[in-house]
């Protein structure tokens, strides 16, 4: 770092000691931004345009949009993906900060271990239970279905509960010794005292659980029927490829269609996810 | 570690262990079960409809012979060697740029973020399109430099560039890491460097650094888990007319076997070797940074 920080320079003499940092940053934005920049250009060109290279459509249209959204059967594609990110989200979003809050103020024997072996299954690769699960919810009927993309949500998870567990222990426990002076009991210290205050940790696993549902692949090529009334986007998505290969205009707009919610989500509560993503990295 | 908390009391003692109940029950059957019943199937011949047969260790002794299991073996190591480097130095470039007195740090930070939170899928189509032989924009590009153009997604280079893809995908949450990392480094370091007469880049190879190990192998460790798993862009990047990939990886080999093939026990194999692999390379990790760290 340069002491010119130290004396406050004028934005001219930040600009020629640090042009260089802003040229690499910019040339990388380039890269992280172009193929949205694409992606929308190509969506708004009129079919046959698209192969002009242009990055500024020279004629617009937004038949693209209506389109996609006929051909693609949108509404229940939406529908799904949006029905079970929301069950997933509040799923995770109860048990795992309920989970969090036993590890981070209940005493009791082998809570440390417990929570070490929790953290541990950070590790073990979603293709390792997936067969297994795959298996039981073949056997109970609920295969075909969106039971086994969202049920499992309700089981808390490593990620989820370390994220909570590290706000909730930056809580003072002042405020616990307080709540339990005045003889609150600990279901009620759960819910009025510790939820409220997480707010920004649990906006960010909400958050994290949406997305994760949202554009998952995986699991919905598994357990759903390949066709757009019963799956989600991502699949509904990669259909629509295969039906439509090369109208890249549809298909652009196809795509941003599906990504625009989560973009619209993200934007609104980047701050908390950043944030949570952060804490995951330190100790 | 504190012992902070209280330790409850009677009825109160039924709520903690409500309230920590599904986790519990996520722990015990959703990953410890899973992996018991993961490995014990990895034993059976098994196609779902017929009933399973022990087979013992034949799953495994296979595999090494499996020309299919081999290949995806061998993209998924080329893809980890490149995909875990790749991601790890750029994203702390970008961190340790983007960790000064700079103007519009948080758009900058915002723009390499947007690849971690857009489907892989969806994004992976926009590249497809950007890849495509004839029509695409690199194509354009590289033929108006004069050269011939390339098949992207051809056989010899689509690992590559589904590699490109997935390090592009990657770099914003490991910049998050990073940008994490450096922000715990206390100040008056720096400040003693300076005093000291240090200069950019012995400051940054003698102080930053260092202190940036946890980071780095966090973010290795992390790389690494994700590049064994890499699915959603190479099932849409490479994915051929018979449900075939060009580039099949582990993961993308294993759900074919499993739930295409159904062929469960190969599979269950399959996702132990992948396992075991994972855990070993963490542990390594573990190795290195008690060494170093």
């Amino acid at each position: 770092m340069s002491n010119a920080h130290l004396l406050k320079p004028t934005f001219g003499n930040h600009l020629r000691e640090n042009w260089i940092f802003y040229a690499l940053l910019l040339a990388g934005s380039v890269i992280m931004v172009g193929p949205f920049a694409w992606m929308l250009s190509t969506s708004l060109k009129v079919p046959g345009d698209q192969f002009d290279q242009r990055l500024i459509p020279q004629r617009t249209t937004l038949e693209n949009f209506a389109l996609a959204w006929e051909r693609m059967d949108f509404s229940h594609l939406m529908w799904n993906s949006f029905r079970i990110a929301m069950l997933s989200t509040i799923g995770q979003v109860l048990t795992c900060s309920m989970g969090a809050f036993v590890f981070a103020v209940v005493r009791f024997p082998g809570r440390e271990v417990l929570f070490v072996l929790l953290l541990a299954t950070l590790m073990i690769p979603y293709q390792m239970t997936v067969i297994p699960q795959f298996l039981i919810f073949r056997a109970v009927g609920l295969y075909g279905t969106g039971a086994p993309l969202w049920l499992p949500q309700f089981l808390g998870g490593a990620f989820g509960v370390f994220l909570v567990r590290q706000y909730f222990r930056s809580i003072p426990t002042d405020l616990l010794d307080a709540a339990r002076l005045d003889g609150a009991s600990l279901l009620s210290i759960y819910w009025r005292i510790y939820l409220p205050l997480a707010k920004p940790a649990l906006a960010a696993l909400a958050i994290f659980a949406f997305m994760t549902s949202w554009n998952d692949l995986f699991a919905a090529l598994i357990y759903l029927p390949s066709d757009l009334e019963k799956t989600t986007l991502p699949v509904g998505l990669s259909l629509f490829d295969r039906l439509y290969r090369a109208q890249w205009t549809i298909m652009m707009a196809a795509v941003l269609i599906s990504v625009a919610p989560i973009m619209v989500a993200f934007f609104l509560v980047q701050k908390q996810f950043i944030q949570g993503i952060a804490m995951t990295g330190v100790k | 570690m504190s012992v902070a908390g209280f330790s409850p009391k009677g009825g109160e003692r039924v709520w903690a262990a409500a309230l920590i109940f599904p986790t519990m029950v996520g722990l015990a059957l959703g990953a410890l079960g899973s992996i018991v019943a993961t490995i014990g199937l990895s034993f059976f011949d098994w196609d779902l409809f017929t009933t399973p047969e022990l087979v013992g260790l034949e799953n495994y002794t296979d595999l090494p012979g499996d020309r299919r299991f081999m290949r995806a073996l061998t993209n998924t190591l080329i893809f980890s060697a490149i995909y875990v480097p790749g991601t790890v130095i750029l994203s702390m470039l970008i961190a340790v740029l983007l960790n000064r007195q700079i103007h519009g740090k948080s758009v900058f930070r915002l723009i390499y973020f947007l690849p971690v939170v857009s489907s892989p899928t969806a994004v992976g189509l926009v590249w497809s399109w950007i890849y495509s032989k004839d029509q695409g924009v690199l194509n354009a590009m590289v033929t108006g430099l004069g050269m011939e153009p390339v098949h992207w997604l051809g056989r010899d280079l689509a690992l590559y560039s589904v590699v490109v893809v997935n390090i592009w995908g990657a770099i914003g949450e490991g910049m998050i890491i990073f940008l994490a990392g450096l922000q715990a480094i206390p100040k008056d370091v720096y400040e003693a460097a300076m005093l000291d007469g240090a200069d950019r880049v012995r400051t940054f190879l003698r102080i930053t650094m260092p202190l940036l190990i946890p980071s780095i192998f966090f973010q290795s460790i992390l790389s690494t888990i994700n590049a064994f798993q890499a699915f959603d862009y190479v099932y849409i990047l490479t994915q051929t007319q018979g449900g075939g990939s060009t580039v099949p990886t582990l993961v993308f080999n294993l759900y074919r076997e499993g739930f295409n093939n159904f062929r469960m026990g190969n599979a269950a194999a399959q996702a132990v070797v992948l396992a075991a692999m994972i855990m070993v390379l963490t542990l390594i990790y573990n190795r290195m940074q008690k060494k170093w760290g």
